[in-house]
């Protein structure tokens, strides 16, 4: 956060890559994009390019972990090493990876019927290809769409995305050089159905008025987001329409 | 040894009937104690208890190189440590997601709040300080992280800034303190069932569909971390962040009173 030689970020009301402060990046979002997965989705968000992919429900192992009245969670987000444009990263999981691949779990539970599967487990992998901001958000994103592509039982298909700082002006959908400049950074999830956030980060600095403030705009941003989400799963359920026609 | 028997609805049950096993109203905090410069060795230190969770934390200096992204800043690295001998619940071996968790809400609070410059750890060219938190669990009774956020910044700002003569570390004699700009602390609450809940104990803690911890100084959120799968609705948060304005004032003068001891 804030480096010496901080580049402007938004000149004459538009940011770098010519957005508004409200804009989101082009978001794209294919299911199916791994064929072994039981469910599985590629999205495309800005610069950002990340595959999720489902498996399960199966039986726990090792059998210790094993929850007799519900299925757990095992989630792993992960950095692919060559996905930014910094030196080659490091394979395997680190802290920063450790603690997303948590708090995305943690969406998932609350909105999966997990009590369906007692002594199952459902993996989610979520694997970050090329980086550009705000993987995490669009990994819950893509991940969540795999998983209602895989017919696991939901509640509802979850978004999110971030809200960032620069200056006195929120930004929403930071990208890498934005995240890197920014005074602030708040990703969140959200259920569309409930409002509920399912993830709620923050740092940086922001009054008590401009987090309800970003989570208002984050809200708005998720009606876009949703009807990408589904409108990929629509796409895919035609096609498999189309085959059964021939 | 003590055998555990609480449940689910005996939590459920007291705080439906507005209270909680310790009596305690939803919104208060345990007992709070903080002890500074407590391990003479370590530049830093401090440890604090609410209720019966113990925490301490050590802070260290000690020359590093800087990261390649960042040539004219030192390290701020903070850990954290379930030691299995605080719980048994904690368990040997590498840190879990939980404890990654821990060390990086705590970070995050630190680092946001400016209160380290990290470019004033800068030392010349490919030499800084390193600048290392450790946070030990000790006891565990729920929130360590408003234990350890607390523990973390009386450690860092009652801490010695050790000086480099000869091309030795000197960390003994006429030193100066570390410089501290900022104070921040942190509050965290506990979803049980509809009810939210300041300051959770072990007990709660293990029956909680939701954690939120909202950290700030005298001005601004500085970080948030919600934790499970329950979820917060955006009028919770409204809520929830007032309630942490008001009661960091009185984590703030622990601060304050271990500075000028």
């Amino acid at each position: 956060m804030g480096g010496s030689e901080k580049p402007e970020l938004i000149i004459n009301g538009k940011r770098l890559d010519g957005r508004t402060s409200d804009q989101l990046r082009d978001i794209k979002i294919e299911v199916g994009a791994v064929r072994n997965a039981v469910g599985s989705s590629y999205i495309e968000w800005g610069n950002n390019k990340i595959l999720a992919a489902v498996y399960g429900p199966k039986e726990a192992l090792p059998k210790h972990v094993q929850d007799p009245e519900k299925a757990i969670i095992k989630c792993r987000y992960q950095m692919s090493p060559f996905s930014s444009l910094e030196d080659h990263g490091r394979t395997g999981p680190n802290r920063r990876s450790t603690e997303i691949s948590k708090v995305t779990k943690e969406v998932f539970q609350n909105v999966v019927l997990l009590e369906q599967f007692p002594g199952s487990e459902i993996d989610l992998y979520i694997d970050v290809l090329q980086a550009d901001g705000g993987t995490r958000a669009a990994g819950i994103t893509a991940a969540a769409v795999a998983l209602a592509a895989s017919g696991i039982p939901m509640t509802d298909i979850p978004f999110a995305v971030s809200v960032g700082k620069v200056g006195s002006e929120l930004i929403l959908d930071m990208n890498k050089i934005e995240d890197n400049y920014s005074d602030a950074d708040m990703p969140v999830a959200i259920s569309p159905r409930t409002g509920e956030m399912l993830l709620l980060q923050m740092d940086g600095n922001l009054t008590i008025e401009e987090v309800n403030r970003g989570v208002q705009m984050i809200k708005k941003a998720g009606e876009a987001i949703s009807k990408i989400q589904r409108n990929a799963l629509k796409v895919s359920y035609e096609r498999i329409l189309e085959k059964y026609k021939k | 040894m003590q055998i555990r028997t609480v449940t689910g609805d005996y939590i459920k049950d007291l705080l439906a009937s507005g209270t909680r096993e310790d009596g305690r109203d939803m919104l208060d905090y345990r007992s709070i104690t903080v002890k500074p410069s407590i391990i003479p060795n370590a530049e830093g230190s401090a440890e604090v208890t609410i209720g019966h969770t113990r925490v301490l934390v050590g802070v260290k200096l000690g020359v590093g190189s800087p990261m390649p992204d960042k040539p004219n800043e030192g390290n701020l690295i903070t850990g954290a440590e379930l030691l299995p001998l605080a719980s048994d619940s904690f368990e040997t071996g590498p840190p879990s997601p939980e404890a990654i968790e821990l060390a990086r809400v705590i970070d995050r609070g630190i680092r946001s709040s400016g209160m380290i410059d990290t470019k004033a750890l800068f030392i010349e060219e490919d030499k800084v300080w390193d600048l290392f938190v450790d946070v030990y669990i000790l006891n565990y009774d729920g929130n360590m992280f408003d234990a350890g956020t607390l523990a973390a910044v009386t450690a860092l700002s009652t801490a010695r800034m050790p000086k480099i003569e000869d091309n030795k570390v000197i960390r003994e004699g006429n030193l100066g303190r570390l410089k501290v700009s900022n104070t921040i602390t942190s509050c965290t609450f506990a979803k049980i069932a509809d009810n939210i809940i300041l300051d959770p104990d072990r007990n709660e803690e293990e029956f909680m569909d939701g954690r939120l911890t909202i950290a700030n100084d005298e001005n601004v959120v500085r970080a948030m971390q919600k934790g499970l799968s329950g979820s917060f609705s955006p009028k919770e948060l409204e809520n929830l962040m007032d309630i942490t304005f008001d009661k960091s004032k009185e984590l703030r003068k622990h601060i304050e009173r271990a500075k000028s001891d």
